[in-house]
């Protein structure tokens, strides 16, 4: 009982003691992949695209632990200011795409080039939690109370998808119901949700951009399209399967190197990963998601407050959503959207988002007896 | 109470756990859908995708397409592609590239620098992938490696294509020039992405850059397991951009390029009355284009952007100037059809006009007299046109002028046209938030104040106002591949016949006429007579002390000269070709600009380039049609024949 209530400070050694260390050995060990495979998609050139990489993840790596030691009450205060401050960049990038010169994404920072969208995942994530923390289960029966959840979802769906960028949108959708669904939002909603959806999508086929149409299209039939986007999946076949049961070791992956796979060091790297690696290797970074999920999920269950619970089963989808995503593309499953493999694609927002997130489900896990306010 | 919460809360651990369940399995299942495409792709399939992943070396690249020439009127080359001799190595079938690289340097001139920038390429790069040594070698550098060729293990030349302008600075403006590929200009055609591409960025070659562009073909390369060319297994060519054929006379336009480059700053028009085909057009000072497209030195660049002539703009299209005195037959044209005035309607001009408390000046400080429009028109009196132009208004003016093509873009072929401006009320209480003074309306009379005009529109109201009133609009491209591109129907402006050649007839007189403006720059042979009208443009207000003081135009700084205007037409028996030019800061019109318009027309009607037929078939287009056409003398009152 005693434990149970315990709200008191946790002394910095009972934080770092209570760190996650098998977390943490596994998202290494995870970009640990990532080096090898951008070293190799770089020709055996080590400064192309590993080093940056690499010493961005020092530098996310020391920012996931800060964020991890940070009280869990902390977090939840900054919980709206952290999505107002993201939907704030949201608009920027927007106005300033319109200025300058181009559909601009980004802002830059000097070392990163940071793409609101891609916090505003999470940033939308830790909102609800916190939204979702005032109100259970029995609450969320009444519609209205339903409303504001809503709205943190679609402000941010609908600035993204004017960029425009379905693929971050969709993502945003998903990761957001997912959690609704987690805070026991009733199932009726989300059945009528996704049967409205299909029927949305029949007009909404009329407002997409050409190139987005072509995707699809292509996806559908991609020998129709040899030499355009339909080469990405193709290609990307070829190598995966080529790689067969034991791969074709480090280093010696044709496909990629000969520059038939393109954007191998983003998009395309479980690819390359699996062609060098085969079957065996493709298997390997698939389990080490798998265990990573079950391990935050393991973090969601020992939680004891909702905010706690739901923002650590939160991250953790939205992590999930991006390599399911991912790997589903690379494979020809689903069409190219442009969605990196997390830690283990080339790429500087992504790996930021990706750390943060688990220092945030570590701070779930080191505080997850702490009190937290109903506000 | 504790209970019923103790209940509530076991219910949403139920809810929880059980949703964490859905979820979880959601998730698990996908993983194992991934898990099992893994397999299927690489362990079911794995064998096909291997012999696949075999014969995928066929590398397909992207071959440049040829782009589409331009040529003139008679079928002459005005933009076209010279091949470009590159120097190439691959590294690996050196002995030694630094010592090879020494070996070249004699050959080819390189220097230390760029030998250390080739020695930094070929590290970041496989070794059998070429490297480029040098572009734009010369004949007797290309031998020089031919002939060492043994020596040099791994050395070869390559035959690329660049943009090639014979005309030089004669139709750096029309034509334009070509250049790399900007970052905002990447997107749609995916030949932009080939490296050295180059697009359209002035004029012609970028008017019509798409259709000149061509489209690129594919050459499927069969490559060995290290991604070495081993042979080419298809090739598709592609197809060469559009051949694109303007109206432009090559004759005529390096004559007047070469007449205007005695100024420091001008441009000129000549145009058919009746097509409004362009026959020439030229601004000066001008640029190599060629120096462009084969790169330029900074400093070079620098010289072109600091030149107050400003060389790299079209003057012709997009310098805006005030029309002065060649308005004057806007006015009058306003002046007939609003019935102010008619041809018996006369004014005595005391050499100034006085009007709303201000006195106006005409230009002879003695003024002209009794004068009608005839003559105000060949002497250019100013007063008889403040004095009508009080009566007519503004906005009528601007009907007209706007009917004879001043105030804004005609759609010539060029992006770097510019409007020009012709006030009216509606347009000041717009933009200044102010009405319109009626003084205004005395000085726009004779094309002050706030009119903009550019050379083309000069020109183009010359040849409306002498065409019998059909509204002509200048042309430049003719014929793309086989298609014409014009039929050139014009619809009428509804002015009455009678007033145009009232009209006509006072331009006759300008340099006719006695007293005639522009009567000492009478063309000399009889039938070739031009008429015209010249202007001469206030760039600075003449103040008092300027006038009391006697101070003459040509004492002053260049920037604050007038700008020297004259508009013409010949032959005056038929009307076929109307001209206009602009000297900057030129002095006067009848001085400085009526002289060139002179020339421009004599040279027009010599060459007889009207009667160049822009040829049907493609090949006869590149034998020159120019043959001097016999034409009978006749008294200029009665002629009929002459050019046609």
């Amino acid at each position: 009982m005693s434990l149970l209530s315990m709200n008191a400070e946790l002394s910095f050694k009972q934080k770092l003691l209570d760190l996650n260390w098998g977390l943490i050995f596994m998202v290494v060990l995870l970009a640990g992949v990532g080096f090898l495979s951008l070293y190799s998609a770089g020709n055996g050139d080590f400064s192309k695209w590993a080093l940056p990489q690499f010493s961005r993840f020092c530098v996310g790596f020391v920012g996931m632990i800060i964020v991890a030691m940070i009280d869990i009450r902390y977090w939840h205060r900054l919980a709206y200011l952290i999505y107002i401050g993201g939907f704030v960049m949201l608009i920027a990038v927007e106005v300033m795409g319109h200025v300058g010169m181009g559909a601009q994404r980004w802002i830059n920072l000097g070392f990163i080039r940071l793409q609101p969208s891609e916090l505003m995942k999470i940033a939308v994530i830790i909102a609800l939690a916190r939204y979702f923390h005032l109100h259970d289960a029995g609450d969320l029966r009444r519609l209205r109370l339903l409303i504001p959840a809503a709205l943190i979802i679609s402000l941010p769906v609908g600035l993204v998808m004017l960029q425009p960028d379905l693929g971050t949108s969709l993502m945003i959708v998903m990761g957001g119901a997912a959690l609704c669904f987690m805070a026991g939002v009733p199932g009726w909603i989300f059945v009528t949700g996704i049967i409205s959806a299909i029927i949305a999508a029949f007009p909404f086929w009329h407002f997409m951009h050409d190139y987005q149409k072509q995707r699809v299209l292509t996806f559908l039939n991609p020998e129709s399209d040899p030499l355009g986007a339909g080469y990405h999946i193709t290609q990307s076949k070829i190598a995966l399967g080529s790689g067969g049961f034991s791969g074709k070791g480090f280093l010696n992956g044709t496909q990629s190197h000969l520059n038939f796979l393109p954007e191998k060091q983003t998009d395309f790297i479980f690819t390359l990963w699996a062609e060098e690696w085969g079957f065996v290797g493709g298997m390997a970074l698939l389990l080490l998601f798998s265990l990573i999920f079950i391990y935050c999920v393991w973090i969601a269950f020992r939680c004891r407050t909702r905010f706690a619970r739901l923002l650590s089963i939160g991250l953790m989808i939205n992590f999930a959503l991006y390599m399911l995503i991912n790997v589903a593309m690379v494979m020809g499953l689903i069409p190219v959207v442009g969605v990196p493999l997390p830690l283990v694609s080339y790429g500087g927002t992504s790996m930021l988002a990706a750390l943060g997130s688990f220092g945030l489900i570590m701070s779930c896990h080191i505080h997850r007896d702490s009190k937290i306010p109903k506000i | 109470m504790a209970r019923r919460s103790k209940n509530k809360d076991i219910n949403e651990e139920r809810l929880f756990t059980r949703r964490a369940f859905i979820l979880g399995g959601l998730q698990g299942g996908l993983v194992a859908v991934l898990g099992g495409r893994l397999a299927w792709l690489q362990l079911v399939e794995g064998r096909r995708y291997k012999t696949l992943s075999d014969k995928n070396r066929i590398n397909v690249k992207m071959l440049m397409p040829s782009r589409g020439v331009i040529k003139d009127r008679r079928g002459e080359l005005m933009a076209y592609n010279e091949q470009n001799f590159r120097a190439l190595v691959i590294p690996e079938q050196t002995d030694d590239l630094h010592k090879s690289l020494i070996r070249l340097q004699g050959l080819i001139d390189l220097n230390e620098k760029e030998i250390d920038r080739i020695l930094e390429r070929s590290k970041k790069s496989a070794s059998f992938v070429p490297l480029e040594l040098k572009d734009n070698l010369n004949w007797e550098q290309v031998s020089r490696i031919e002939v060492n060729l043994t020596g040099l293990p791994g050395v070869f030349i390559d035959v690329g294509e660049v943009r090639s302008y014979p005309m030089r600075e004669a139709t750096a403006h029309i034509i334009g020039y070509v250049g790399a590929v900007s970052k905002s200009e990447i997107g749609g055609d995916p030949v932009l992405s080939l490296p050295n591409f180059k697009i359209g960025k002035t004029g012609i070659e970028r008017a019509f850059d798409k259709q000149l562009r061509g489209t690129a073909g594919t050459s499927e390369i069969e490559v060995n397991v290290r991604g070495r060319e081993v042979r080419e297994l298809k090739r598709n060519a592609g197809r060469v951009g559009a051949t694109i054929q303007l109206t432009i006379d090559h004759a005529l336009q390096n004559y007047m390029q070469e007449r205007l480059s005695d100024e420091k700053s001008a441009s000129a028009v000549v145009m058919d009355v009746h097509s409004g085909a362009v026959y020439g057009l030229s601004s000066s000072p001008s640029f190599d284009p060629n120096l462009l497209t084969r790169g330029i030195s900074a400093e070079k660049w620098e010289e072109l952007l600091s030149d107050p002539g400003f060389p790299l703009n079209n003057k012709a299209v997009a310098g805006q100037y005030p029309p002065g005195s060649t308005f004057k037959m806007v006015t009058a044209l306003a002046g007939l059809e609003t019935g102010v005035i008619t041809q018996n309607t006369s004014v005595h001009c005391p050499g100034h006009y006085d009007y709303g408390g201000s006195r106006f000046h005409c230009w002879k400080r003695g003024g002209h007299g009794r004068v009608d429009l005839i003559k105000a028109l060949s002497e250019s009196c100013d007063t008889y046109f403040y004095k009508m132009a009080t009566e007519v208004g503004i906005d009528k003016i601007a009907e007209y002028a706007n009917m004879l093509g001043i105030g804004h873009k005609l759609g010539i072929e060029l992006s770097e046209e510019r409007p020009g401006l012709m006030p009216n009320k509606a347009w000041k209480m717009g933009h200044h938030g102010e009405y319109w003074r009626a003084g205004e309306t005395v000085i726009a009379s004779i094309g002050q104040g706030d009119i903009q005009t550019t050379p083309l529109q000069l020109a183009c109201m010359t040849a409306r106002l002498v065409n019998g009133g059909f509204q002509v609009l200048p042309w430049l491209v003719a014929r793309q591949d086989d298609v014409f591109t014009r039929d050139t129907v014009w619809p009428k402006i509804p002015v009455q016949k009678k007033h145009l050649d009232l009209i006509e007839r006072g331009m006759r007189n300008v340099t006719t006429g006695r007293h005639g403006t522009a009567r000492s720059s009478q063309i000399s042979e009889r039938r070739y007579y031009m008429g015209g009208k010249t202007g001469t443009a206030q760039v600075r207000r003449i103040t008092m002390e300027d006038r009391l003081e006697g101070v003459q135009n040509k004492d002053l700084p260049w920037k604050y000269r007038h700008h020297a205007l004259f508009v013409g037409y010949a032959p005056i028996s038929k009307p076929r070709y109307a001209c206009a030019v602009v000297v900057e800061h030129g002095g006067s019109g009848s001085a400085t600009a009526a002289p060139i318009g002179r020339d421009l027309l004599h040279h027009v009607q010599k060459l007889d380039s009207a009667s160049v037929q822009i040829a049907q078939d493609p090949d006869a287009a590149i034998v020159p049609v120019a043959k001097p056409k016999p034409v009978t003398p006749a008294k200029p009152e009665s002629e009929e024949g002459g050019v046609d």
